[in-house]
């Protein structure tokens, strides 16, 4: 009988088909770190970058663009900035690092400028940079990136670390299109994969399966603010396009017509999760800007494929009601992610680093953001910060004059051997893990009624996904994929349950109040044991 | 979900298989790539996007497939407007510049 050469088999036997070395690798290619390849690489690193897809299309940035935290370094204007966010987030944000992002921010996108970036220049000739087209954004980076000669692996999902005798020294995967297998080997890893959405088709983020929460935990990170992970986006029912900003031009109606009170794009939007809970169909029209023709026309240009879903279904969204619904975002508009130690974005395991919505938010957003404006800066900033100090970390010592021989872990869903029976397939594992976040009832208006059980069911899917959980026809991706998504599922529970308040984003109908006792950043770190520890703040006002 | 390709407005560039985040295009030798893993789709538009041919056109629907012709589509003449409306055709400027979102709902 032939042997079959799996990917699996190829990964454990460590048969790579190619093989690199950076000094630093870069995990990811969405804003976060396309900005820690390019500073990576003006502090004099070689740099790689790996995307899942393709550098310039991928993640939730380049199909839609945002607003950015772009704020002129005025006292009283940055004051107001920063004040408007902390009652949101429940005060466990911190106004050093808001500081840091608004200084780093400004700085950065003036780059942009300079780099070309078409920028809307008022009648006075001043500049605006509160937003950022994502195709124009992230096409203009990619073309930097190649400028500045950084190594771009387009469709090279990483699919687990390497290490060696220091510790993190590089990362291993497959090319989505050719399916030969890769490693890296590198002195510093940042991970800039994105956050996690389910694979609930929100724009942009069927490619962010939380892979670099799942990397860096095997690696012995920890995660902050996991409880902050269920954010929910409207769109027409039918669609993908989660850009809520006109929604509030919008009116929300029910069936017969009738105006469902409360519901709202920002403050009512639990008011929506509630209808459609109960099974009545929701309705939005945005009809508050029905007769004003000048921002109808604004409107297009600032988000043109907000109409391109409505123009394809002979839909007017002034004129016409259009049926809605929530699609999850989870930590993606949440603002949990892998902890960051200190201001370098460093994580708590040395040579690893942690940008954009990898990484916690809650340092400048804490338990909640409303929009993207936040999480772009914070991707902007962290990625140069990252990207500066994996350099640096690179360079602090001459690894080469070490034993660099690269070993692996043993991690779930990567095996040599597999069976063709009795196995678990990462399909069955995602949609399992789907059933438990979500529905409105579980992760959006939490109770320990609900959230035990729910993280039971998923502990015990994690014990068998352990052993059985297996490449079958060459889907090793999305193998990783299901355990990545079923691990962060288990942070956000096991979180959840532990925050008996509500704070932030995170609601919890059975202690529906904000208790100043729960002042505390929840630190989550394990696999197999999912631990949960309080972190004080002690910066804060 | 991307719902057709129109093999004789393609001009064999590959770019979709390049720039597809989700992989859903195969290449194919001598010929126009093929919508090989249409469930993987995302419904993230950037195939139609980066298309220079207006040869791709992606339904809104994210669900599921619509099924609509190749007749019925070109009849539209909605492929294309989407990288029509960004400015990205060949002799447009980018619209990123006359965005002004700043002046109407940011803050």
């Amino acid at each position: 009988m032939a042997i079959e050469f799996t990917q699996s088999y190829k990964l454990v036997n460590q048969k790579y088909d190619l093989s690199f070395k950076a000094d630093v690798l870069v995990i990811g290619g969405g804003p976060a770190g396309a900005w820690a390849a390019l500073t990576a690489k003006e502090n004099g690193a070689n740099v790689i970058l790996v995307d899942k897809g393709y550098c310039g299309t991928s993640g939730a940035t380049a199909p839609s663009g945002s607003g950015v935290w772009y704020i002129p370094p005025e006292i009283e204007k940055r004051e107001e900035a920063m004040k408007s966010r902390e009652a949101l987030g429940g005060y466990l944000s911190e106004r050093k690092w808001m500081k840091r992002v608004l200084d780093r921010t400004y700085e950065n996108m003036n780059q942009l400028e300079k780099w070309g970036y078409p920028f809307p220049v008022d009648e006075n000739g001043v500049a605006h940079k509160r937003s950022l087209q994502g195709p124009e954004y992230m096409r203009l980076i990619r073309r930097k990136l190649n400028k500045a000669k950084v190594t771009i692996l387009d469709h090279s999902p990483a699919l687990e670390l390497l290490y060696d005798s220091h510790g993190v020294a590089g990362a291993a995967g497959i090319n989505n299109q050719t399916l030969q297998t890769w490693s890296i080997q590198a002195s510093s890893i940042v991970i800039a994969s994105g956050g996690c959405a389910f694979l609930s088709k929100a724009l942009g983020c069927n490619v962010l399966t939380g892979d670099g929460y799942l990397l860096a935990s095997e690696a012995g990170a920890d995660f902050s603010g996991m409880e902050f992970s269920n954010a929910y986006a409207i769109t027409p029912k039918f669609s993908s396009i989660t850009k809520t900003a006109f929604y509030n031009w919008a009116s929300f109606t029910y069936e017969d017509g009738s105006i469902i009170e409360g519901a709202g794009s920002q403050r009512g939007r639990s008011v929506i999760a509630r209808k459609l809970h109960e099974g009545q169909k929701v309705f939005a029209q945005l009809d508050k800007a029905k007769n004003d023709l000048d921002l109808q026309k604004w409107m297009r240009i600032a988000q043109p494929n907000f109409f391109v879903q409505f123009d394809r279904m002979g839909i007017n969204p002034f004129e016409d009601r259009f049926e809605v619904t929530l699609r999850l975002e989870g930590t993606v508009r949440g603002t949990g992610g892998i902890r960051i130690v200190d201001e370098t974005c460093a994580t708590s395991v040395p040579g690893l680093y942690a940008a954009g919505d990898a990484a916690t938010r809650e340092l400048i957003c804490g338990g909640f953001t409303g929009g993207g404006s936040y999480n772009a800066a914070w991707a902007i900033s962290s990625g140069y910060w990252s990207g500066e100090a994996a350099a640096k970390y690179a360079f602090s010592f001459n690894r080469n004059s070490q034993d660099r021989t690269l070993i692996r872990k043993q991690v779930i869903g990567i095996n040599e051997h597999s069976s063709t029976k009795n196995f678990l397939a990462a399909s069955e594992v995602t949609k399992m893990v789907q059933s438990e976040v979500t529905p409105f009832d579980k992760n959006l208006f939490r109770t320990e009624e609900k959230l035990t059980p729910a993280l039971l069911r998923l502990n015990q899917l994690w014990d068998e996904a352990k052993t059985s959980l297996q490449e079958n026809h060459g889907n090793i991706v999305r193998v990783r994929e299901s355990a990545a998504m079923l691990a962060t599922s288990r942070w956000m529970y096991t979180t959840a349950l532990q925050r008996k308040e509500t704070r932030g984003m995170h609601k919890r109908l059975d202690f529906p109040k904000l208790d100043e006792n729960q002042h505390y950043r929840l630190i989550t770190s394990g696999l197999d044991e999912i631990k949960v520890n309080r972190s004080t703040l002690f910066q804060n006002t | 979900m991307i719902e057709i390709l129109l093999e004789d407005q393609c001009v064999e560039c590959d770019l979709c298989v390049k720039v597809c985040p989700t992989n859903v295009f195969e290449r194919r030798e001598g010929r126009a790539p093929v919508i090989a893993r249409q469930f993987d789709c995302q419904t993230c538009y950037m195939c139609e996007l980066y298309c220079p041919a207006k040869a791709l056109y992606v339904s809104p629907n994210a669900d599921e497939i619509v099924g609509i012709s190749e007749q019925e589509i070109r009849a539209t003449g909605l492929i294309g407007s989407y990288r029509n409306s960004i400015g990205w055709e060949k002799g447009q400027k980018s619209t990123a510049n006359q965005d002004l979102a700043y002046k109407f709902y940011l803050k």
